[in-house]
Formats: C-alpha cells, structure tokens, sequence
C-alpha cells in the first residue's frame, strides 16, 4: 500500500521535534480524519535555516511532513511556497489516493508556517 | 541476518484453517466432486457429505432439526440473509427493526440499505463498555417492530451482550430476535435453545475453519425471502451449489471447537488478561475499550491517547507483529470506529485504538514480546506527537484514561 520511501521516512522521520525560538510556526488539521501536523521554521535573510515537525496522524502523515522538511530545509520563501502537496507525494514516489485527501496536509502546514513568520515580520 | 519473529494477533479478522479441518475438506475438491443437487452417484456422495455437515452443525449449536442449517458464503451473507430475509417477508405485519449502534457493517449497512426502502430503524445505544441495556430496547419496541438484531459480542472491544435477557423480553412480545454470533461461535458457549434466538449467523474461518462459508440459522417455521436467487438449493432459501468442502471444513472446524472450547477458553482468558493488566499498568493515558470481564476470551482493545490508530499498526508490523486498529486511516473512510465512537469515546482517543486478538496457538513469550516492544513504539510515536504534552489539549470527559 505504501511505497518503499514512504515507509523509509515513515520509519526514519527526518526533522523531528521542535524548534525554541522558531519565527514561524504552521499548524494544520483535518478535522474528520484528525491528523495534525505543525511546523516549526527558522528563516534567515529570507531563507529556511532550519525546519522541524511534529505530527499526530497515520503512516502517510508522518512521512509526507518528514519530507517536506527535507524539501525546504534551504529554500527562500518564495522557493518554498511553490512546493505542493502533490509535490510532496510525488516526492514520496505516490501516497495511496485517500491519503492524498486525508493525510498529505505538509505542503499547507508549511505555507501557514511562511505566513506566520511574514505576519510576524509585518509587525 | 536475525529472523524477524513473526507474531499474529489478528484472530479476530481471520483464525489459521486447523490441519485437521483441511484433512477433512481435501477429499471434496478431487476425490468427491459431485455436484449434491445431481442424482447420479458423483451426486450422492457429495450429498451425503452435505447432510451430515448440516446435522453436524445443527447439533452444535442446539438446533432441533437439521433443516433448519442454511449454509451461505459468509457470515455477512448470513447477516444479510436474516434481516432482508425477515424485512421482506414479515413486511404486512410491520415495518420497525431495531439493531444497537455498534454492529459490525455486515448488520449495520442492511439496516441503512432497507432504510432507504422505506424500513424505520432503531439504533439503540450502548453503554460506555459497549453494553446494550434491555430496559433501553423494551422501551423502543412498537406494535411495528417485527425484527431485533444484536450482535451476541462486538468483534471490535469483545464486549458480550445480554441476549438470553432480551430473547425473554421478546419471545413474550412475539417479535422475532436474530443474533450475529460470528465472533463468538468456538469462542464462548453459543446454544441456539439457551440463547433463545429464532435466527442465528456464523462464519467457519473465524474458528479456524475455512473463509468463504457461514451459516444462517433459522428456526422453522420462520419465513425467509431470499436473498440469492437461482436454483433450489438450501430448501429453496439460498439459491448457488454448495461448497461442499468449505461444509465440510465448517462442521468440522465447530466441532473441534466445542470440544475444546473450556480449556481454550479458560487459557486465552488468563493470557488476555495477563496482557491487559500489563498494558494498563506500564502506560499513561492508555483505555482498555470493552467491559473489563464480559468479554471475549481472546479480545483486548486498548486506546492510546496523543498516538493514532494506524502508526501504531505499522509499527507493531515492523516488529514482526500483527494486530489491527480502528482508526480511520485503516478503515478506508475519514471516520474512526462507529463502535468506539458509539460507545461514547470522544474522536482523537477513538483514533488511537489497536486490537489485539489472540488464539489458540498464542503464548505467553508472544504476549511478552508485545509488552516488550509496545513502549518503545508508544514512546516514539508520542514524542513526536504536536498533541503529547499540550497544557491547551482537550480532556475528553466521556473517556476514561489511566494516568
């Protein structure tokens, strides 16, 4: 059901935890399937320096929020918010369709994230 | 390379077929092939076969006569089977059925599917350990009522249900009563007569006989509108050729169930709750789902809060161990459990229930392991949970957890 690399970051999350002092933080949810998933940004000069996540969800929740902190780590903003959730599962080689709907919610918990911390910049 | 142990604790979903079932059956796939409905000798041989499976099962669950064994292909055609059976039949006499709220799918969808056909349906509530409370069903009985399906025990939390209480209540009020028996036959002592059902369903591979076979019991005199149309199999009731040797499988499979039920029965209770004591004392914010002693032999069902249903699975999977959840994200649509949520377990601990169901060939060392590898896996899971350790997260006040 799940392909290979969905299990490897399902196995071996990357980026897990929390970041102190993060200036930008994303949390999404789906309210009827009730994967949450938050993230944590670290944003220098206009680029990710550090990403990390926390998520409460299914196999593909957890694996499609590992990945797309691997994605971002580095990125500008702008770069950033081109990713999507449909890049995030391509990424992952596919997720099975219901996933998509239910558990791929990375790629929106990420842009919270970037809202966040220009909502934060704006003062 | 270390052998990865291999740990089944899914006798709930399916059971292994015992070698000696399979030893019966193999005969009526090369040797005995003959169709029971032709009359030459191939015809007969098979025939007997069949008879003798039906007396054989009729014996085993206290029927009084053998014609009263409707063969079907599953426990949920059983289901199906009884209660359109009865709906379309009994029609003229009324149009109420009442179910509880926590059947499995099989009971659950008919009862939607014949409300749509203009059928009203009551879904009595249960109580917070899964109980339906009989004072609830004698209150929603009416002149209408002309079928009431509760299931003898929930194959999700294992909890047992009062049926001889409410087979009392309607055999004065004349109102036919069927029972999905489906977890509980070869598990806990299942006697038509005792229980005081007019129709019963069961499935073979849930007693370690084969999949693909079930039987409806229905007491005679009760008429049935058939679900199958075709030939006229199974007195003119289920219309298909038998499968003879999945008959044969499931009286043999029933019978070397009952035979051992006591003492499989009393050493799956003690490993259950040796299991349960285990868990609800090495974790925090953990719920044992289902009534702590009227349950089944081999069911534990626990919710653990901050982690969800299907991680936990795949986890316990890469160790080796398999076991089943009722999550929303195994269960093919958003929403957890029906059974969790209509015991009045709040979504986010729903979410994060897992099943374990153990039998006959479950050890002790198989319990350890799982105790010893679940802490690990719920620690992890919990670290990374935004939920864990939240002052701002909800308590759920119908949920009850160990802390």
């Amino acid at each position: 059901m799940y392909t290979d690399k969905v299990m490897d970051h399902f196995q071996n999350p990357r980026n897990v935890g929390e970041i102190e002092n993060a200036n930008g933080v994303g949390e999404v949810g789906n309210a009827v399937c009730g994967d949450i998933m938050k993230i944590y940004l670290q944003v220098e000069d206009n680029r990710i320096v550090d990403v990390k996540f926390k998520t409460f969800g299914c196999g593909a929740a957890i694996a499609t929020s590992s990945m797309v902190t691997e994605m971002v780590k580095g990125k500008t903003l702008e770069e950033a918010l081109e990713i999507t959730n449909q890049a995030v599962a391509e990424a992952l080689d596919g997720l099975p369709p219901q996933k998509m709907h239910c558990s791929n919610l990375a790629a929106d918990a990420l842009h919270k994230a970037i809202q966040d911390y220009r909502s934060k910049l704006a003062g | 390379m270390v052998q990865l142990k291999r740990i089944y604790l899914d006798h709930a979903a399916t059971t292994p077929v015992d070698p000696e079932v399979l030893e019966a059956m193999l005969p009526y796939y090369v040797e005995s092939f003959g169709n029971p409905s032709s009359i030459h000798s191939f015809g007969r041989e098979t025939r007997k076969a069949l008879d003798q499976a039906r007396a054989t099962v009729a014996k085993e669950i206290g029927a009084a006569e053998p014609s009263e064994i409707i063969f079907t292909g599953s426990g949920s055609e059983s289901d199906n089977m009884a209660i359109k059976g009865v709906a379309l039949s009994y029609r003229e006499k009324g149009d109420h059925i009442i179910t509880s709220a926590i059947e499995h799918h099989a009971v659950f969808d008919t009862c939607k599917f014949l409300e749509k056909q203009g059928f009203k349906v009551t879904y009595l509530p249960v109580n917070g350990e899964g109980l339906v409370n009989p004072a609830d069903l004698k209150q929603a009985l009416t002149d209408k009522t002309i079928l009431v399906t509760i299931m003898h025990a929930n194959n999700e939390v294992g909890t047992i249900q009062p049926i001889a209480e409410i087979a009392k209540i309607l055999k004065e009020r004349k109102i036919l009563f069927h029972t999905d028996a489906v977890q509980t036959t070869g598990s806990i002592p299942v006697d038509v007569h005792e229980l005081g059902v007019d129709l019963l369903s069961l499935a073979a591979h849930k007693f370690y006989g084969p999949k693909g076979v079930g039987v409806l019991y229905a007491r005679k005199g009760i008429r049935l509108t058939p679900v199958i149309h075709g030939g006229a199999q199974e007195r003119n009731r289920r219309a298909g050729t038998e499968n003879i040797a999945g008959i044969v499988g499931l009286a043999k499979a029933l019978e070397l169930a009952n035979q051992k039920l006591p003492e499989t029965s009393k050493s799956l209770t003690e490993l259950r709750d040796y299991l349960i004591d285990n868990v609800l004392q090495k974790f925090e914010y953990v719920r044992l789902n289902g009534h702590r002693t009227r349950r089944l032999p081999g069911n534990a069902n626990f919710s653990f809060e901050f982690i969800e249903g299907e991680s936990l699975l795949l986890n316990l999977d890469l160790k080796g161990i398999a076991a089943s959840s009722g999550s929303a994200c195994t269960s093919g649509s958003l929403e957890p459990s029906h059974v969790l949520l209509g015991m009045g377990i709040c979504h986010e601990i729903a979410h994060g229930s897992l099943r374990l169901t153990l039998g006959k060939s479950t050890t002790k060392e198989e319990i350890d392991y799982v105790l010893e590898v679940l802490p690990e896996i719920v620690n992890k899971l919990r670290a990374m949970s935004p939920l864990y350790n939240n002052p701002q997260r909800k308590e759920c006040a119908s949920c009850t957890l160990t802390k």
